[in-house]
């Protein structure tokens, strides 16, 4: 595992640069296809609105994932990350229109651990609201 | 209607191996919009320090969550699916998945709690490869929330 940010490089507060990362009903389609989860609210508004929700929504493993890239392409080696949890606290409700939505994901130094070792803190913004909570990763540096 | 507590600490037999293949994670990848090329160049990844091409960080969760369903469907338990909604899920990793593993998981249920008439049930899923080896252990929590009124 090669991670190429130097623990020693960065401290409590450190930001990791912020990305934006688009989706819209065809991303949620591919996803479903690369993970297996067909959940039609995913996909269908009628199903989606049926169940009571919004319109379709992306699924919290797609938000999951782009939110992890903020750490991922910041430290180089995906293999360097040690944990990652988040909650779902609110669904990414996706138009069916060219834009969809837009996930806002910055991420900052939290806490430096032990062996190189630290705790980035993720948040993750959609429509100007918060749609993961506890949403830490924790990776090894170099 | 809460559910058997003597659930807690079940755990359910370990699934047949899922075999990791290069062009599934090739194909998570451009699903996710993620271009780094460890997820789909043997070369990169190998220069990195990686046996082959590795799965992105989520990517255990398509293997794990099939395994949850054991937990999901299983009759006696008797969570109403359709009523089910993925609260939080964590990872914690021994190595990556990399193209060539052949994984197995065992998924144990850690805990069961009732709120405000929600069942909640935390899943715990061990994901091994062929060797025995320990690669990821994924933490579920599904929430059933509570019927409405009539």
């Amino acid at each position: 595992m090669t991670a190429r940010i130097y623990y020693a490089d960065v401290e409590v507060g450190t930001e990791l640069p912020a990305q934006s990362f688009p989706v819209t009903r065809a991303t949620l389609v591919r996803y479903a296809g690369a993970s297996g989860d067909f959940n039609p609210i995913h996909w269908n508004e009628k199903f989606a609105t049926e169940v009571g929700l919004p319109d379709v929504i992306a699924h919290g493993m797609f938000t999951m994932a782009e939110a992890v890239r903020v750490v991922t392409d910041w430290v180089g080696d995906p293999g360097a990350v040690v944990e990652y949890g988040v909650r779902f606290t609110r669904p990414v409700v996706v138009p069916n229109d060219e834009t969809g939505a837009l996930i806002e994901v910055s991420g900052k130094i939290a806490v430096k651990l032990d062996d190189n070792r630290v705790r980035v803190d993720l948040t993750a913004m959609s429509a100007g609201q918060k749609v993961l909570g506890m949403s830490r990763a924790v990776v090894r540096l170099a | 209607m809460a559910l058997d507590q003597s659930f807690v600490g079940r755990s359910y037999p370990p699934t047949s191996p899922y075999e990791v293949g290069r062009e599934k994670i090739r194909e998570f990848a451009e699903a996710v919009g993620d271009a780094n090329p460890v997820y789909t160049d043997p070369e990169a990844a190998k220069a990195l320090g990686h046996a082959d091409v590795i799965a992105p960080p989520t990517f255990a969760f398509t293997i794990t969550f099939r395994a949850a369903e054991q937990v999901i469907q299983d009759p006696q338990l008797g969570l109403d699916y359709d009523r089910v909604v993925h609260g939080d899920q964590r990872f914690a990793y021994v190595r990556p998945v990399r193209a060539g593993d052949r994984l197995t998981v065992t998924s144990t249920i850690e805990t069961i709690k009732s709120l405000a008439g929600n069942d909640i049930v935390d899943i715990r899923g061990e994901v091994r490869d062929e060797s025995g080896e320990h690669v990821v252990t994924a933490w579920t929590k599904l929430v059933a929330r509570a019927a409405e009124e009539a």
